[in-house]
């Protein structure tokens, strides 16, 4: 699925969350933040810190310096053999891709999981050329069979019982599935086995890509990804150009915290390092390696130094874990296949203000993402940035905003600004209040004030403490004494 | 010399939790400090930069510069994100080496939150207060992640006499108030605030305490609408109560 978007309501999108996503979704961010809580404190929280900087640094370093190494991982693929194809955006990506497929006649493509390909809308591109393409990561694979996105950037279907998986497995495969996760998995692996084997295209994304050597890494937990990336004759990787690191000294510091801020392992199940094809009949594997360099929109992104961090990010889902609004809708609402923080950064600036304008304000702005991150990115400092763009716009994009709230705002802080007029407000709020008040309290409000009282009463305005102070300093010059609690 | 503090009373706080502004007053002159209170200012500027609204925010913190410019000694506010805003956010606002930004530097400096001023300025921890109740803390999120204030406001408690601290499951995580979002996105706020409700209610305290009028806000109203009998008390509440809830 993943068409790319052309409006996000991301209130609306909230009002229709099912009922059961809140609890199914914290129950297994509960589990990963546990997880990844005890390995930490393992290695040391002071360690943990230091190496958090490192990996700062390092994606920092490589970003600021992205052409450069984008330039050496180009000339080490190709020396190895592969293919480095350039894609300014979503659509030329596809285009890439279904003139590899259509030159090797492909019928099948499989998937290993790769938000990369989410984001430039892949599978339907390549089923409307009538190429069948299958999703191998089990939780891509549930999700796909569902007919909907992920709803996590690293476990695609973890909103989902098993009983619901059962379900879906006797629907659309017809095979009576017990609602066991290991009698599932074997399920699911049976029926992709077969599908490996006739397949003839492998699609891959790629975690990193280390400049040095010009090799792609992917880290899974489960074999099928590398079994994407070696069983079909082709393989094509699919790569933000942000993913280049410079080395492999580098690559250690980034896996350290990849997997441990991910699922809480020291280290993932599978770390597959793919440097081009097969360079001697000895060794094995697809005999064409391609690498799609996917920049849609990211050399903007670093073209606004307020921003720049959005690409450090090494899609360990961790600041989805920890959200509390993600805890509380999960990834559909987000309305794009990365959600969570860093999909709201990222969603927000490759979609731009008229179509993601909601994003950036889904947040209470509490900063438990930027705690979190493992490569410190200053998630809540960008968000502020990202809001700005949308009301009062920035040089990369024009203002989004409606002119009624502008005007509003202007209103409203032109009379905050001034003593008198405050003052006056105050008071004023008080007397309008009156008929609304009951022991302190508001039941209901007009708009949009309603929009509080739907879920809680509203204190009622109560201002006085100019006067009290005035009448102290003035009682005889000498200052009065006060009454707690009065 | 005594030690001065320019009291910054903030909206929220004026509109809605007097009593906490004239605790702060007397707890702070009780314990030796020269309190002032600049009566020009106004709005910081919090909801506006927070939203977006970056030229209005501006506006409204060359104004409270202005007035706390003129100022000498500490500022001293008891709502942890206004001095979030004032110590990180205003310098942002402002070109580097202009005169605004000169004074925005030197006020963020000298700004600080009630009870990091307290535990750090005054010195102070054991206030000599009383409030023999169950007692658990909510840590509002800019006071601890904008301000790194984590410890502080559980050292003042655990120094009251007759409180028993009770720790709150999730104690870190977002109430859900968020400023504009808890109109903007009224759904999600809700069933944050919900859980954080819950939360409270499970420790069986009487009283649950925060560090900011935006959290007191959503939570006591929150609380008022389970029908829950849990009272969401500021923390300067406690230190000035003398035995009894308010
Ligand atoms: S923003 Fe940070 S925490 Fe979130 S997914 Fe990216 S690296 Fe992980």
């Amino acid at each position: 699925m993943s068409q790319v978007p052309t409006m996000i309501d991301f209130r609306r999108n909230t009002q229709q969350v099912p009922s059961r996503m809140p609890l199914a979704v914290q129950k297994a961010t509960s589990k990963f933040l546990g997880n990844r809580a005890a390995v930490v404190d393992a290695f040391g929280n002071e360690q943990w810190q230091v190496l958090r900087q490192a990996g700062h640094d390092i994606r920092l370093h490589a970003i600021t310096h992205i052409e450069h190494y984008l330039e050496m991982a180009e000339h080490a693929v190709t020396r190895a053999g592969g293919h480095v194809h350039w894609a300014r955006d979503a659509a030329e990506a596809r285009r890439i891709l279904l003139d590899i497929a259509s030159r090797h006649r492909v019928k099948l493509a499989v998937k290993g999981k790769s938000m990369a390909t989410e984001e430039i809308g892949l599978n339907p591109a390549l089923e409307e050329a009538g190429i069948r393409v299958l999703e191998t990561d089990l939780g891509e694979y549930i999700v796909q069979l569902k007919g909907v996105g992920p709803a996590h950037i690293v476990v695609p279907a973890f909103h989902l019982s098993k009983e619901e998986i059962a379900n879906l497995f006797h629907e659309k495969l017809g095979v009576d599935a017990p609602a066991e996760a290991e009698k599932l998995t074997q399920i699911a692996r049976m029926k992709l086995r077969e599908e490996f084997l006739s397949a003839d295209l492998g699609i891959s994304g790629g975690n990193f890509l280390v400049a040095d050597t010009g090799t792609v890494v992917t880290v899974t937990n489960e074999g099928n990804g590398r079994m994407c990336t070696t069983v079909p004759p082709v393989h094509v990787a699919v790569v933000g150009i942000d993913k280049v690191v410079p080395d492999w000294e580098s690559l250690t510091v980034l896996l350290k915290l990849l997997a441990r801020s991910a699922t809480g392992q020291k280290l993932s199940c599978y770390t597959q390092f793919i440097s081009g094809p097969p360079r001697s009949p000895a060794e094995t594997g697809p005999a064409e390696m391609h690498l799609i360099l996917l920049d849609n929109g990211r050399s903007r992104i670093l073209k606004t130094p307020e921003c720049r961090e959005t690409l450090l990010c090494i899609r360990c889902g961790a600041c989805l874990n920890i959200c509390p609004v993600y805890n509380h809708v999960g990834g559909y609402a987000y309305g794009y296949p990365i959600s969570g923080p860093t999909g709201v950064l990222f969603a927000s600036q490759i979609l731009g203000p008229t179509v993601a304008g909601a994003l950036p304000f889904a947040s209470t702005l509490c900063g438990a993402c930027n705690e979190i991150c493992p490569v410190k990115i200053p998630i809540t400092r960008i968000l502020l940035h990202l809001r700005r763009r949308v009301v009062e716009g920035d040089e990369s994009e024009q203002a989004a905003a409606p002119v009624y709230l502008r005007v509003g705002a202007w209103a409203g802080a032109a009379a905050l600004g001034s003593t008198g007029l405050y003052r006056m407000g105050s008071e004023l709020l008080k007397r309008l209040q009156a008929p609304f008040v009951r022991g302190g309290w508001m039941a209901r409000l007009p708009a949009p004030l309603n929009r509080w009282t739907m879920s809680r009463p509203f204190p009622a305005f109560a201002a006085d403490f100019r006067r009290w102070w005035r009448s102290r300093t003035t009682a005889g010059g000498k200052r009065g004494t006060s009454e707690p609690g009065a | 010399m005594a030690i001065k503090a320019q009291l910054f009373i903030t909206c929220l706080a004026e509109q809605f939790f007097p009593n906490v502004l004239k605790g702060m007053v007397s707890l702070l002159e009780r314990l030796g400090v020269q309190v002032e209170f600049p009566e020009e200012q106004t709005c910081c500027g919090q909801p506006f930069f927070n939203s977006g609204y970056h030229s209005q925010a501006r506006d409204l913190a060359v104004k409270w510069l202005k007035v706390f410019g003129r100022t000498d000694g500490f500022i001293v506010s008891p709502s942890g994100s206004c001095v979030d805003t004032v110590q990180h956010h205003f310098p942002e606002l402002f070109l580097p080496g202009s005169a605004e930004h000169r004074l925005a530097v030197d006020a963020a400096a000298r700004t600080y939150e009630f009870s990091q001023f307290l535990v750090h300025q005054v010195k102070a921890t054991d206030v000599g207060a009383r409030f023999p109740h169950k007692v658990t803390y909510h840590a509002s999120c800019h006071l601890l992640r904008g301000l790194g204030v984590r410890e502080e406001p559980k050292a003042l408690l655990q120094a009251v006499r007759g409180l028993e601290l009770i720790p709150l499951p999730g104690e870190e995580t977002c109430c859900g108030f968020g400023g504009t979002f808890s109109v903007i996105y009224p759904e999600v706020s809700k069933a944050m605030m919900e859980a954080k409700i819950r939360a409270i209610d499970s420790t069986g305290a009487d009283v649950v305490v925060a560090g900011d009028a935006g959290c007191i806000m959503n939570i006591a109203g929150g609380l008022r609408q389970a029908g829950s009998s849990v009272r969401a008390m500021h923390l300067i509440d406690i230190l000035t109560a003398g035995g009894e809830m308010s």
